[in-house]
């Protein structure tokens, strides 16, 4: 056996460290198909997984990849795919699936400018509203960013931490530009990483009920083969897990499926902030555009302009409350990302029309300079 | 069984002899009056039940349609997923864990038009599970529209002057992608059907095997065949020859149905290879 926990100092790309954060996590399982700029998560993976006791299997297509993780993820393996903009469309019904199966498993999306094929090399943003609402009907989803490769390393952790633990999928939003970019990465030993597992059932299997929830809305999770004989479907349930074709039912299982996420907001919301507490201007960015949202803070600073940023690691769930309260005490809001304008909506949405928002926004390819944040503070405020 | 015959009541409150692998409280099910799909998952449940020594390791997988509630009645770890997607679900929970006996139960449009993809990767890497496919030549859950299995000139809701287009050779569509284990039955050959699942069970790799069954509700009607007509049809017209080359069994319900088991090889499984393979030390 190989170590899953590659402890030391590297230099290597952001896809790697994803793929390394999820070996680091005990990820066992990766279903594939190779997209621009996601290729080498599942490279990596398919190097790095038989070593350590693990399966990679590259699929047919998206939709099979991430059934197959959803499968993965029932036989008790911690598992996980990758993909970009046209294979985030496909995996769109079987996220649903794991939804409402409350199944837990990693969906890497290293954004690329779309609509379509759109710019298969070149990075963007502009999956953000997808990665919310992508499928359909109501639903929760947890959702992260990473900045940087050393944060693509340890976010990838944080994912499946917060999939074991909460039963959903999680997103991990990257783009082209971290996912491709090289930096150091500091792995650290595996005692010191900090590792959640589904809960499993105890007491009599032949009583197991797969969706009784615990006080915090989380049921434990079975695995096929253990002699629970579970049922499990895509229908609205009950907490046997049966079909349960009623408008009563359907309201119990949302219900617990939203508050699962909702009463669990500080637990599962990540920002972090910088110059923020006496900025009368609140920069609000996320993934590789909070670097170039950190540059313009500096700039503005030294030009006695007061911004500061808020990133946000996690984007979904939103940090509403957070932006209510910047509302309250900032001039206005500027949100930095490479789309038209998507979590600037939610910013918008939230400051509730107490402070103004504007965007810095570019249909994608490029990043953004700090210039253009900087001709915004100075033309909006 | 002796003694005087039992009234309509008692019979009833009989227990089948299969409640152990049924989930009785979710008795009556949902297939219509004439329906073959309860045959077939019978067929199915025996044969789990004669091959399976430890049954808390066998899985089902369905995916969408009338057959696809099969997962929903077995009182096994059972997955009802979502359309087309059983076999990919099935393929990450056996590679998950390959202790687990994995058998997909679902229906034609089902397995060959949405989920058509998948059924011939799977069958290609050699999969180690058990594909069902009830094949009732349509859609029926929706309503009786034309599927990848509607035989020529049929008339369904979506064909209603007759179908233009010529239906999939299941047998030969295995076969071609690599299976090692093909068969065809219908409802009617309920015993062959049984032993020829559980010889499917018991073999390694991607085994698959069609099962005919009628719609007389949503095909049979606008085809002026009852539910007996079917079965009828399936008694004189079916021919049993084992080995069949599978590009012989083209269903034309107008002259014959070749049945019987047509391939039973042996190759690598998927994850044979994939230990041999990739698992260098």
């Amino acid at each position: 056996m190989k170590p899953s926990v590659l402890t030391g100092e590297h230099y290597m790309t952001g896809d790697e460290a994803c793929a390394e954060g999820a070996l680091a996590a005990g990820c066992k399982f990766f279903g594939g198909y190779p997209i621009t700029p996601a290729t080498e998560i599942a490279e990596r993976m398919a190097a790095r997984l038989p070593g350590v006791g693990g399966t990679f299997i590259q699929m047919e297509d998206e939709i099979a990849a991430i059934a197959s993780i959803l499968g993965a993820s029932w036989a008790g393996v911690k598992s996980m795919t990758a993909t970009s903009g046209p294979g985030f469309s496909l995996m769109m019904e079987n996220i649903g699936l794991g939804i409402v199966t409350e199944t837990p498993c990693v969906i890497a999306n290293v954004q690329r400018g779309g609509p379509s094929t759109g710019l298969p090399t070149m990075g963007a943003q502009a999956d953000m509203m997808q990665a919310r609402w992508g499928s359909h009907g109501h639903y929760e989803i947890i959702a992260l960013a990473p900045a940087s490769v050393q944060e693509a390393f340890y976010q990838t952790i944080t994912a499946f931490n917060l999939s074991e633990k909460y039963r959903v999928p999680v997103l991990i939003m990257a783009d082209e530009i971290v996912g491709h970019m090289s930096e150091k990465v500091r792995i650290p030993e595996a005692k010191e990483i900090e590792l959640i597992s589904r809960l499993t059932p105890s007491g009599r299997k032949d009583r197991h009920k797969p969706y009784a929830a615990g006080p915090n809305g989380v049921a434990p999770m079975g695995a096929a083969g253990q002699g629970y004989h579970m049922h499990i479907t895509g229908l609205t349930h009950d907490e046997k897990g049966y079909p349960a074709m009623s408008v009563d039912a359907h309201a119990e299982m949302m219900d617990r499926l939203m508050n699962k996420i909702r009463n669990n907001l500080d637990d599962i919301i990540i920002t972090e902030e910088y110059l923020l507490d006496d900025a009368d201007i609140a920069i609000v960015s996320y993934g590789v555009s909070a670097r170039t949202s950190l540059a313009a803070v500096d700039e503005a600073r030294r030009m006695g302009i007061k911004a500061g940023l808020l990133k946000l690691v996690t984007v979904w769930p939103f940090p509403e409350e957070k932006i209510r309260q910047l509302a309250e005490k900032v001039k206005g809001f500027v949100t930095v990302e490479i789309n038209l304008g998507q979590i600037h909506l939610e910013v918008q949405r939230c400051a509730g029309g107490k402070a103004p928002a504007y965007l810095v926004g570019h249909p994608g390819g490029t990043i953004i300079s700090p210039d253009r944040v900087i001709a915004m503070l100075q033309e909006a405020f | 069984m002796t003694g005087k015959p039992k009234k309509a009541a008692e019979i009833n409150q009989m227990a089948h002899p299969l409640d152990d692998l049924l989930r009785t409280d979710r008795i009556p099910h949902i297939w219509c009056p004439g329906c073959g799909i309860g045959t077939a998952f019978s067929a199915c449940l025996n044969a789990i039940k004669a091959s399976c020594e430890d049954l808390d390791k066998v899985a089902m997988v369905s995916g969408i349609g009338c057959s696809g509630r099969g997962a929903g009645y077995i009182k096994l770890d059972s997955f009802h997923t979502t359309h087309g997607r059983a076999i990919p679900f099935a393929t990450g929970l056996k590679l998950g864990n390959p202790e687990l006996n994995v058998i997909v139960f679902s229906g034609d449009g089902d397995l060959f038009a949405i989920g058509g993809n998948h059924f011939i990767h799977a069958a290609r890497r050699n999969m180690d599970i058990t594909v069902i496919c009830v094949n009732n030549l349509n859609y029926g859950m929706t309503g009786g529209q034309a599927a990848a299995t509607t035989p020529y000139n049929a008339k369904t809701t979506t064909t209603p002057v007759g179908n233009p287009e010529s239906p999939f050779n299941l047998p030969l569509m295995a076969y071609a992608s690599g299976a090692t284990y093909v068969a065809r039955w219908t409802i009617l050959h309920a015993r062959d059907l049984t032993l020829s699942i559980q010889e499917a069970i018991n073999k390694k790799g991607f085994s698959f095997i069609e099962v005919l069954s009628p719609c007389p509700i949503n095909y049979g009607r606008r085809n002026k065949e009852k539910s007996l007509d079917t079965l009828k049809a399936y008694q004189d017209k079916s021919i049993i020859k084992n080995n069949a080359h599978p590009a012989d069994l083209e269903t034309d319900f107008s002259k014959s149905i070749v049945l019987g088991k047509f391939v039973d090889t042996d190759r690598l499984t998927c994850i044979e290879s994939y230990d041999k393979t990739c698992r260098l030390g």
